[in-house]
């Protein structure tokens, strides 16, 4: 049971990424093709999944939207890991008023949504961007990764290995690379799966919003605002997007927990 | 010269109702090749004086001189004397190793340190199995993780790393207590060989008094913070002067054969 989150985590992600390097090479057709002789036509060939109001190829809109959503999410991730992970470091490591002043820092951005820091920087921006939706959502993961970095890392740092490091004169600096970062790595790599998740809703939300990529670019999270007026008439248009968030989103979860489970500390030994 | 001078030293953890004195007005001194025995029970404050003396924790009030040298209110930079001078040995191997770092690169750690010189690749091979071998470990496992090794085994790869500089004070603090009888007894007769064979100071912290009767040739009786009896070993455990050393002495196990 154990290892079924980890296989079937990585079986969605493995589809949404196989999506997305297929959309670099090669769509069924134009995914901005509009044609309107086309219009709302249900599953079949040779539109796989149909089209939209506008003609367009919801398979191929699909695909694209794959790229959109792991795009998204590698950079939000990035940024979430670069910034927070020193950060959480940082705090472990001071832990008087440096530290405290890093976590309280934390705490305040950790109180904004995604959603709404979106807002305020595509208001400063003059519009929303797939840019300021990507930073806006990485650094709203920031204090996830530094919470979870500070506290593994404390409990390394209370170990006597790091004792015997330092009674051999090896500097903190040295202590955080060798020790700290080998120790605390499975950690991060559970917390970037789960942040990836809930990178690829953020995306999704801002999209249906029109805080994210521009109009002609597809994305999920578009595909499905626009399936809004069919509502009744094609429900369909809007299952499709909502099938693959939920499966893109619910991969990285699953994939995040699987990961948490292999390298719970209680069990490395049991190997 | 001394190799240590503790000075009136004390250690005082947390503030206010949580107020604890750890190590309450300590004088004591080590001289080269004196095989010194801390004994207490636990909570003593033995722990927290070798790490004062080791340099891990700040006094709170003292001095404590390291071959003449203070190493209290000094920055870290300014410990490098008794950072490459003095090893460490600690109680849990499954603690005292990073269990994703190879034995080897374990062992070899301390000749990476910024304060030695001249440790380049090849000369930390020789070294590592030169120790390896010390402490009666084929050199060939350096390659494996600690997880893979037995409690004495573990040991004897902290040992290995605590000789590898080549330091001339040893601290082993209760680097015995984690382990079995007889693995006790193997590990005990190593550091006792190590210590005669390369002529050093050895510090050691137990609570097991039979240990330390076992190795050492003077001992300190620690309660509560503070040293309430200290002597030659023979004198300690012949003649205990204070109570509390008698009760001590009349709890050691006697085994008839």
């Amino acid at each position: 049971m154990r290892r079924l989150s980890l296989y079937a985590g990585a079986a969605l992600v493995g589809l949404v990424l196989l999506l997305a390097v297929v959309s670099l090479f090669w769509t069924p057709f134009d995914p901005t093709h509009v044609d309107p002789a086309a219009r709302l036509l249900g599953p079949g060939w040779p539109h796989l999944l149909g089209t939209d109001g506008l003609g367009q190829d919801i398979f191929s809109r699909i695909l694209v939207g794959a790229r959109v959503c792991i795009q998204v999410g590698v950079i939000a991730v990035a940024i979430g890991c670069v910034i927070g992970v020193p950060l959480g470091m940082a705090a472990a490591a001071s832990r008087s008023w440096p530290g405290q002043l890093i976590m309280r820092a934390a705490d305040i951005v950790y109180a904004f949504p995604a959603l709404l820091l979106a807002i305020l920087l595509a208001a400063a921006k003059g519009g929303g961007s797939i840019l300021t939706a990507m930073t806006a959502i990485g650094i709203a993961s920031v204090p996830a990764f530094a919470r979870i970095v500070r506290g593994s890392a404390l409990q390394v740092l209370s170990q006597d290995y790091v004792l015997a490091a330092r009674a051999s004169g090896i500097g903190p600096v040295r202590i955080a690379v060798t020790h700290v970062a080998p120790n605390i790595a499975p950690v991060v790599l559970v917390q970037a799966s789960v942040s990836f998740g809930l990178a690829i809703l953020a995306e999704a939300a801002l999209s249906y919003l029109g805080l994210s990529a521009p109009p002609a670019t597809p994305t999920w999270g578009r595909m499905l605002f626009e399936s809004q007026q069919y509502i009744f008439s094609n429900p369909s248009l809007a299952l499709w997007p909502g099938v693959f968030i939920a499966a893109a989103v619910l991969g990285f979860n699953l994939l995040g927990d699987g990961l948490r489970d292999r390298f719970d500390p209680t069990l490395v030994e049991v190997r | 010269m001394s190799d240590f001078d503790v000075r009136g030293v004390s250690r005082v953890f947390g503030k206010g109702q949580s107020r604890v004195v750890a190590v309450d007005n300590v004088t004591l001194s080590v001289e080269p090749g004196q095989r010194v025995g801390i004994v207490g029970e636990s909570g003593s404050g033995k722990s927290t004086l070798v790490r004062l003396m080791a340099g891990l924790l700040p006094v709170t009030a003292g001095d404590i001189e390291f071959g003449g040298r203070s190493i209290t209110g000094g920055k870290e930079s300014d410990l490098g004397f008794l950072r490459s001078q003095v090893a460490m040995v600690f109680q849990d191997p499954r603690s005292s190793l990073d269990p994703r770092m190879r034995v080897g690169r374990t062992i070899t750690e301390p000749l990476r340190s910024p304060l030695l010189d001249g440790w380049d690749r090849a000369a930390r091979v020789a070294r590592l199995t030169e120790v390896m071998t010390k402490v009666g470990l084929d050199p060939a496992i350096a390659d494996r993780y600690p997880h893979e090794f037995s409690g004495g085994q573990r040991q004897r790869i902290a040992i290995a790393r605590a000789l590898a500089p080549s330091p001339r004070v040893l601290i082993a603090d209760e680097a015995t207590s984690a382990l079995d009888v007889f693995t006790r007894n193997q590990i005990l007769n190593l550091i006792v060989d190590r210590v005669r064979d390369d002529g050093l100071t050895l510090i050691l912290v137990s609570h097991d008094l039979a240990v330390v009767r076992h190795v050492c040739d003077s001992v300190l009786v620690m309660r509560a913070g503070r040293i309430i009896e200290a002597g030659p070993a023979e004198q300690i455990y012949d003649h205990p002067a204070d109570p509390y050393t008698r009760q001590l002495v009349a709890a050691i196990p006697k085994l008839r054969l």
